[in-house]
């Protein structure tokens, strides 16, 4: 688990010295070269890259990530004050992708080449075709602005967040639906599945028993893959949505280039990711009892 | 799929190429989806090819007297077809050259990640070691962080810098997409290091390098195909919220993503503006997804998720 996040911080570090000078913000522009260097000594930005980037790592893992120029407070805690909301977001649109997908994926097995297993396929392509912010803006204009069933942006109404999780959660559920949909088809064609039906158990105990659990081991993958691109999405959609939650904050510090706040951000996005992938090894071992840790 | 070193004579060559291509069209005519992509992705080439002369009106013109038109079939002007912007800039000519951005972008952004993720993956996958070693712990670090957040990260730090933000685009999605090729890749020549032909090969005493071009990339040339067909309506896709978010091709340039960004002003009234250019993304990608689909089912089915 700490590997990549080392290398995140090794990438971060070279990035924001490719980004220019550090303390091109923290110097008078008219300050003399012998000024310039007292400074840049004064931050130890005069030594060597590598005795910097540790001098960083040592201040990142006692939680320090530096100051946010736009606020003028420690970055960190600005970043951990807006992860409830984006968790709360994603968990809904996670319930919300599941409650679709879950069904969807089982039916259009079950009546494989229906015509209802025709428009799950079909919706679940264009809905791999559109972008979710897109989506997100055509649920405000029928939803919040024709219809006025639900408020279109903020979280100041307990409603406020069904657009967003929808818009979220649709995006995922089609990649799921799809997943499902196939590990079923493919689970169905054992020989065990085979059996329980040949020794008279009902159709739905066969489904649910036999061919769903063991297809649910190719869903779980695919769902901690999904979590990147869920907190990815959350950005663009938290930006539709007006969502005060971390991703919102990191694209408004990208766009005043508030570095300290973006470099914070990028690190618990990854941690949060890291520890969404533990738990789906552990859920793993859950479902399918060959699979054994240490 | 016709293994790669041994020496067929060239008329037979000739004949099996022929034989090949006619399979293909066969099977394109035979896939209703296949052909359906390739109808939306040769549209959206032709408009993006021939955009000065199809379009109905220069996309930035303005029109003071002509602003927010609703669509011809709403009561607008039937000279501005899908109606006009907050400017009286028509639509249908915006989306016209939109498809300019999106196409360059999405290919030359692919093409950046296919040399870098290909690279990596042959390197990783037949050298082996220590080379191994370190580009899966580059690729574990890229999978950590998602695509966007990254690119936000690098564009951030760069900045949308004015002339050059189409080519900081195609670089930063370039560089943050090469791992999917890079995975697919390693995989693959894994699998083929252990094939005995190319035992025999080594065995012949070919080198590292001409093993690695002449007998191994061409067997997995099928997946880098169909991977950069998909990979294409990801970054159309990816290129688009960026640009919705300010974070892509500036202004005065004309992308889908951009006239989202100015339709949402006013989704109230004019509901045509934020419509249109996401209908126009949705068809685009759903294109190069059909086509992918297709591809991989010709070329690769082993690659059906």
């Amino acid at each position: 688990m700490f590997p990549p996040l080392l290398g995140l911080t090794v990438i971060l570090f070279v990035l924001l010295r490719l980004g220019g000078d550090p303390i091109a913000h923290l110097v008078d522009p008219e300050a003399s070269a012998a000024e310039i260097a007292e400074v840049r000594a004064a931050y130890g930005f005069d030594r060597p890259l590598h005795e910097q980037y540790f001098k960083q790592l040592g201040l990142i893992l006692t939680g320090d990530f530096g100051d946010s120029f736009r606020f003028k407070e420690p970055a960190m805690p600005l970043i951990l004050e807006r992860l409830p909301a984006t968790i709360q977001l994603s968990l809904a649109a996670m319930v919300i992708a599941l409650v679709i997908a879950i069904p969807a994926g089982i039916l259009s097995a079950v009546y494989h080449n229906s015509a209802l297993d025709f428009i799950v396929t079909t919706l679940s392509t264009l809905g791999r075709a559109m972008p979710n912010f897109w989506i997100g803006i055509m649920l405000i204009l029928i939803v919040a602005v024709q219809l006025r069933w639900l408020p279109p942006s903020g979280r100041a109404e307990p409603a406020a967040i069904i657009l967003p999780a929808l818009t979220l959660g649709t995006s995922i559920a089609t990649t799921l639906a799809r997943v499902l949909r196939s590990a079923m088809l493919e689970v169905m064609r054992r020989d065990y599945v085979t059996t329980a039906h040949a020794k008279g158990l009902q159709a739905h105990k066969v489904v649910m028993r036999h061919s769903f659990r063991n297809a649910l081991i190719a869903v779980v993958t695919v769902f901690g893959l999904q979590m990147a691109w869920l907190l990815g999405g959350s950005v663009v959609v938290e930006e539709v949505f007006a969502w005060p939650g971390m991703g919102r904050l990191i694209l408004r510090s990208v766009l005043v280039r508030d570095l300290a706040v973006v470099q914070a951000g990028v690190l618990v996005f990854a941690l949060v990711i890291m520890v969404t992938n533990l738990l789906v090894d552990v859920l793993y071992a859950a479902l399918d009892p060959r699979i054994r840790y240490g | 799929m016709a293994k790669a070193g041994s020496r067929v004579p060239s008329q037979q060559k000739t004949f099996q190429l022929n034989l090949l291509k006619a399979r293909w069209l066969q099977s394109l005519l035979r896939s209703p989806t296949g052909l359906l992509g390739a109808f939306l992705v040769g549209s959206a080439t032709l408009a993006a090819v021939f955009a000065p002369w199809i379009a109905p009106h220069d996309p930035t013109a303005f029109n003071f007297t002509g602003r927010l038109l609703p669509p011809a079939w709403l009561g607008g002007d039937p000279q501005y077809l899908l109606g006009s912007d907050q400017l009286g800039r028509d639509v249908l000519s915006r989306l016209i050259y939109g498809s300019r951005i999106s196409l360059l972008v999405g290919v030359c952004g692919v093409l950046v990640s296919l040399l870098i993720g290909v690279a990596l993956g042959l390197i990783s996958g037949f050298v082996g070691g220590f080379a191994d070693a370190i580009i899966s712990r580059i690729i574990d670090t890229f999978m950590a962080i998602p695509f966007i957040v990254l690119a936000l990260a690098v564009i951030g730090v760069l900045g949308p810098r004015g002339g050059n933000s189409l080519l900081i685009l195609i670089v930063v999605l370039g560089f943050t997409g090469w791992i999917t090729f890079a995975r697919v890749v390693r995989g693959e020549v894994l699998a083929i290091k252990q094939v005995e032909y190319i035992e025999a090969v080594r065995a012949l005493g070919q080198t590292k390098p001409t093993i690695v071009m002449k007998h191994v990339l061409p067997n997995v040339t099928a997946s880098i195909i169909v991977l950069a067909t998909l990979q294409i309506a990801t970054v159309i896709i990816a290129e688009s919220s960026l640009s919705f978010l300010g974070l892509g091709v500036q202004p005065p340039t004309i992308t889908w993503g951009i006239m989202l960004a100015d339709g949402r002003d006013h989704l109230a009234t004019s509901w045509w503006l934020s419509t249109f250019p996401g209908v126009a993304i949705t068809l685009t990608t759903l294109g190069m997804i059909l086509l992918g689909d297709w591809l991989r089912d010709v070329l690769d089915p082993r690659l059906q998720t």
